[in-house]
Formats: C-alpha cells, sequence, structure tokens
C-alpha cells in the first residue's frame, strides 16, 4: 500500500465484478456438484460440501482474473467464512432433524402420561423421569436463585476490597466446576453422612445448584451493573434507605434480566446427565419425594434406555429418542421463553 | 462506615444515624450470600479430598486391577487431553470464522437470529449430542475413516485399522468441538463487536479491503479475547461427560490411534460409566480421578481468567 500506487490502488487488473457474482457462480456450482452428485449416487451432505468448494474454487479464478489479488483474496475470505459458518450449522441442523424425526416415533399420549414400571420390552413413557426432572431441577432453582442473586447484589451493591475480590474469583472458578465433579461432591457430601450408597433426588439437586449459583450471579450480576446509577441517587435523594433502594428500585428494573437469566440457568442444567448418573440413580416408578429413595429423570433415562437397551433393543431405542424429543423441546421452550421475556420487558440498555 | 457510601462515592458521608436496621440486615444478608459462594467451594475441595483419601492412601494392592493409582490415571488423564485436543483444533478456527460472519459479514437482520441460533447450540443437552454422534456422525464419518486409514495410514494418527462402528476418538473429539463451539464464538463475536468503529473506518478509508480491514483490526483486537475463550472452550471440553460416554468405545489405552476401535477413556467418562456400579474403595479412587480433573479444569480456567483480566486492565475495554 505505498503511496504510489494511488492511481490504481487494487493492483493491476482492476475490473470489478457484476454485482450478483458471488451468486452466479454458486448457482453454477450447484448446479455443477448436483450434476457429479447423481451420476455418483452421493449424498446431500456431499452435494453442499462440492456445492461449496466448487464455488469458491469459481469466485477465485474469476475474481483473479477481472479484479487482481487483493479483491479477490477479499472475495475468497468472505465466501470461506460464510462456508465455515454453513458447515458449522450442518450439524445443528442434522441433529434436531435426527431427534425429532427418530423421536416422534414413540411421542405419543402413552409415552407422556405412563412409568416403566413393570414394562419389560414394548410401550411405557417418561413420566416419571419428566415429574423427577421438574422436581429435581425445582429444587434447585429454590436453593441457587436466592444465594446467587443475594450474592449478585452484595458484588454489585455492597461489595469491597478483598472479599469482593476474592468472591469474584471464585464464581469464576465455580463456573469452571465440571459437572461430573459436582455430581461427586453432592455424592461425597451425602455419603459421608448417610453410607456409601445413598441415592436420592435432593442430591441431584445439590449438584445441579452447584452448577446454577455461578450462572445465576454471573447473569443477575450485569443485570444489576447496568441499573443506571441516577435511579439509585434519585432514590437517595428523595432519603430512601439504601435497602428499600435495592429492593424497590434497582431489583424492579433488573427484574426482567434476572428472570431471563435464571431461565437460561436452568435451561442449562435441566439437560445435565453425567452429575444425575451418580447422584439420583434410576428407577422404574413415580417417586414425587426427593429425600426418599432413588428418583428417575430425564437425561438419565435417555442415556439408560439407549445405552443399556433390553431385548429385542428398538423399543428402548424409540423410548430414548422420545425421551430425547421431549428434553429438547423443555429446553427450547425454556430458551425461548426467556428470550421473549428480555425482549418485551428488558430495559434496553446498551453498554 | 455504613453501607449507603460505598457505591456512591459522590454522595456525602452519611452520619451513623442513617445506618437503620434494614440496611445492616440486607447488607448482611447479601454479604452472607457472598460468603456462602466461598463456603460451597471449600465444601467441594473437602468433601472430595476426604473421600478420595483412601484411594490415595490405600496400598497398591487393593487398587483396581492391583495397579498404582498414578498408573490407573494416566491413560484417562491422556484420552481426556487428546479428545479435548481435536476437539480445540477443529472448534477454534471455526469459531472464530461463525463469531467474524456474525459480527462483520452477515446483514444485521441475519446476525441477530444466527446469534440466537448459536446460543441455542449451547443450550443443547450433551446426552443429546451424544446418541447423535453415535447415531449420525459414528456412522457417517466411517468411510472417511477407510479412506484415512487407507491413504494416510503412515501418519499415526489414522493408523488404524479404521473401526467399522463410527465409535472412535475422532467422532468423540468431532462431538466435543461441536458442543464448544457456540462458547468460543460467543466470547469472540462479542469482542469482535467491540473493535473500534473508527479504527474499522480509518482502515477501509486507506483503500483495504473488508478482509484486510479484518485481518488488520478485528483480529488483532480480539486476539486474546479469542485465546481466552479458547481457553474457556478447553475447560468445558475437558469436564464433559455424556458425549464421550456414549460415543466411545474404551479399552484403557494409550494410543494416538484416532481412528481405531480401541480408544482410551477420558476421566469423565469413566467415572460415568464405572460409578454405577462400584462400591467400596473403587468409589474413592473414582472420586480421586474427579479430583485430578478438577485441579485440570482450574488451572485451564485460570489461565483463561488471567489472560481474560489483563486485557482489561490493560484498558482495551
Amino acid at each position: 500500500m505505498s503511496g504510489s500506487a494511488v492511481s490504481v490502488p487494487l493492483g493491476d487488473n482492476s475490473g470489478v465484478l457484476p454485482r450478483r457474482a458471488t451468486l452466479i457462480v454458486f448457482a453454477a456450482s450447484a448446479i455443477a456438484s448436483a450434476l457429479i452428485s447423481l451420476a455418483l449416487g452421493l449424498s446431500p451432505f456431499v452435494w453442499l460440501l462440492f456445492t461449496g468448494l466448487i464455488g469458491l474454487a469459481g469466485i477465485t479464478v474469476w475474481s483473479l482474473a477481472v479484479e487482481g489479488r487483493r479483491r479477490a483474496l477479499d472475495r475468497v475470505m468472505s465466501v470461506a467464512i460464510m462456508e465455515v459458518f454453513v458447515l458449522a450449522m450442518v450439524p445443528l441442523l442434522s441433529l434436531i432433524y435426527t431427534v425429532v424425526s427418530k423421536g416422534l416415533a414413540r411421542f405419543d399420549s402413552e409415552f407422556l402420561t405412563s412409568s416403566m414400571r413393570g414394562v419389560l420390552a414394548e410401550g411405557g413413557g417418561a413420566l416419571h423421569a419428566a415429574l423427577g426432572t421438574f422436581i429435581i431441577t425445582a429444587v434447585a432453582t429454590v436453593a441457587a436463585v436466592p444465594v446467587g442473586v443475594l450474592a449478585a447484589i452484595y458484588l454489585v451493591e455492597y461489595g469491597k476490597g478483598r472479599l469482593k475480590r476474592s468472591i469474584t474469583f471464585f464464581v469464576d472458578v465455580m463456573m469452571g466446576i465440571p459437572s461430573i465433579v459436582a455430581g461427586l461432591f453432592a455424592f461425597a457430601l451425602f455419603a459421608i453422612f448417610f453410607g456409601p450408597g445413598i441415592r436420592l433426588g435432593v442430591m441431584g439437586s445439590v449438584a445441579l445448584a452447584v452448577l446454577m449459583i455461578p450462572i445465576v450471579i454471573r447473569s443477575a450480576e450485569e443485570m444489576l451493573r447496568v441499573v443506571p446509577n441516577a435511579l439509585r441517587e434519585a432514590s437517595y435523594a428523595l432519603g430512601v434507605p439504601k435497602w428499600l433502594t435495592v429492593l424497590r428500585v434497582v431489583l424492579p428494573t433488573a427484574l426482567a434480566g434476572i428472570v431471563t437469566g435464571v431461565m437460561l440457568a436452568v435451561a442449562r442444567v435441566i439437560g445435565e446427565t453425567a452429575p444425575l448418573l451418580i447422584t439420583t440413580g434410576s428407577t422404574t416408578s413415580t417417586n414425587l419425594n426427593p429425600f426418599d429413595g432413588r428418583m428417575a429423570n430425564l437425561p438419565v433415562y435417555v442415556y439408560q434406555q439407549y445405552k443399556f437397551p433390553g431385548v429385542p433393543p428398538e423399543p428402548y431405542i424409540e423410548r430414548a429418542w422420545a425421551g430425547a424429543l421431549l428434553l429438547i423441546v423443555i429446553v427450547m421452550v425454556l430458551f425461548l421463553a426467556a428470550r421473549l421475556i428480555a425482549r418485551r420487558y428488558g430495559v434496553e440498555i446498551r453498554r | 462506615m455504613n453501607a449507603g457510601t460505598l457505591s456512591t462515592p459522590e454522595e456525602p458521608k452519611a452520619g451513623k444515624a442513617h445506618t437503620r436496621f434494614g440496611d445492616r440486615a440486607f447488607s448482611g444478608l447479601a454479604t452472607a450470600a457472598g460468603l456462602t459462594i466461598l463456603v460451597v467451594l471449600a465444601g467441594v475441595a473437602i468433601f472430595l479430598l476426604s473421600e478420595a483419601w483412601p484411594a490415595i492412601t490405600a496400598p497398591v494392592a487393593d487398587l483396581p486391577n492391583g495397579e498404582n493409582l498414578v498408573k490407573y490415571i494416566w491413560p484417562l488423564v491422556f484420552g481426556t487431553l487428546i479428545s479435548s485436543a481435536i476437539a480445540i483444533v477443529i472448534a477454534v478456527p471455526m469459531a472464530v470464522a461463525v463469531a467474524l460472519f456474525t459480527s462483520h459479514l452477515a446483514p444485521k437482520a441475519i446476525s441477530m437470529s444466527v446469534s440466537y441460533l448459536v446460543d441455542l447450540l449451547a443450550a443443547i443437552p450433551s446426552i443429546i449430542y451424544g446418541i447423535w454422534g453415535i447415531a449420525v456422525l459414528g456412522p457417517a464419518s466411517v468411510p472417511v475413516t477407510q479412506w484415512l486409514a487407507d491413504n494416510l495410514g503412515f501418519i499415526p494418527l489414522f493408523e488404524g485399522p479404521a473401526s467399522t462402528t463410527g465409535r472412535t476418538m475422532l467422532v468423540a473429539g468431532m462431538v466435543l468441538a461441536l458442543m464448544i463451539l457456540p462458547i468460543v464464538s460467543a466470547v469472540a463475536r462479542e469482542v469482535f463487536q467491540q473493535t473500534p468503529k473508527g479504527l474499522q473506518e480509518s482502515a477501509l478509508a486507506l483503500g483495504a479491503t473488508r478482509w484486510e480491514m479484518i485481518r488488520m483490526v478485528v483480529l488483532p483486537f480480539g486476539r486474546s479475547a479469542v485465546v481466552a475463550g479458547s481457553m474457556l472452550g478447553l475447560g468445558r471440553a475437558l469436564g464433559e461427560t455424556m458425549a464421550v460416554t456414549i460415543i466411545l468405545s474404551v479399552s484403557g489405552i494409550v494410543t494416538f490411534n484416532l481412528i481405531s476401535s480401541e480408544n482410551p477413556s477420558t476421566i469423565a467418562a469413566n467415572i460415568a460409566l464405572q460409578f454405577p456400579e462400584s462400591s467400596g474403595l473403587d468409589v474413592n479412587v473414582l472420586i480421586a480421578t474427579g479430583l485430578v480433573l478438577f485441579a485440570i479444569t482450574l488451572a485451564v480456567n485460570m489461565v483463561a481468567r488471567a489472560i481474560i483480566s489483563r486485557r482489561e486492565a490493560s484498558g482495551e475495554r
């Protein structure tokens, strides 16, 4: 980019490709690769791959010939980045398609209304597991949210000095705890008091709460931080004490964001399998008391139906996929509801 | 001093008269919640240590297979590291591309919904990635690994013989890559979006093409964030359990061969597989391996945080 090149800043070939050049090239390469795929009988994924490669090569050659090296590189990188993005999205679509198409086979009323009690091969359902998941997650949420929100209030409104720094640091540490280690912690905690054979629903809740607390703190902290200071000062100026200011002014302003954060945290932990596998155990019948005995839950249900099918295996595998579908529906509903709340009630604050 | 003056230093100092009961109670409650974090973490460390202790001090003959604890853990550490390494190698370049696409290339309308989609990816439970990996990606990988074994077999990684079920380390690593991609790309996207507009526009005004602008302005600005995000992703991959548990067919050997049907297990997957059937000292051994996993992820996360906080301290944000 030396100053001497002012008149031809983009190299010797400074022509310009037509506006829809990329589109044209990709339409052509899609057709070409469709022909190749049909001729060789290849899968749609290979067709997509060929389309990408041929298109990339085509735009490179054309742009190099007409526009010169720098513009060609620009086009190539833009196209390549887009293609990598598409490549990253393919597995997601495949995953959702697979779960829906395989899960629908057993996603019937029997699946949603019956447990596995006395079921040997066909039939049966996941009601006991779904109820277990709701109870375990609800107990975890009830434990994690007050601690998390109050800790965030401490960090934003009250914290100072070394204690604040160390709590911030340890929240980060907690964020990095692998889920299986949280499960081991819950197990160790109960095993010391009740012996090593203990399996309870509430042990799973403890593990999930350990995973939830840092997520809740982080999101609540962020939401409290963006509440404008002017609101606090206005409240102080009216003679409102600090604790009422926090309760009546700061928290309501940040509420939508905090609720969103909590729902996302729930969505994150509701599908956790590893910690529940080693704490709640599994059972075939409905157990609604988290303090008494083993408790089935959806993730472990899916795992066990899939990993340890009986004979014949088909009904087990089908139940596993139906369970996976139910799990993904729950996660998506939580996720979308959280986004909806954020968009509808959230105070739009840009940093 | 009373709590009221802390967050708003401009405010004139309030006298003791303003310290009300409500204030003291509420700040006490909030502080207690903060302290709970420290207590819980200390609890995690103490309870894990106390349950792992019998395994650490037990005579070698009592341990599984009569092996030394280090000998038992080593193949698992190896498997954990290698699966995470595959995940990082695949995920980081893709995550940077996805982040650049959402922050600089895609039109505004698309980039919003794409961000949602990527966040949703992060919320899909790992068990579902696992059964998808074994039902779809595994079988799809068989022809590819077969080809790799036939044509690139001289590279130790693809020595073969290729697995016919697709239950290989390569597939497990690819699934892990998919799972950490949203995390890495979310961190990278956030920082790419914060690249100062002035710098970007100056680059364009000086005649840089869009790619040159990205390479010379956006990427250097976001480099440390990409590194930090990758470390966070690595921490996640190291501790990820179910996808590996369900995909890998494990045999407890140490090998760099990624595509055969004999694979080292990972710490987390080993716990998930063995724990439900274990009793006595075996449980303590598994908890000891969990402690090792905790230490490894802790180290990785701390490095990530150090990078992030150095970046914040240097005032780039």
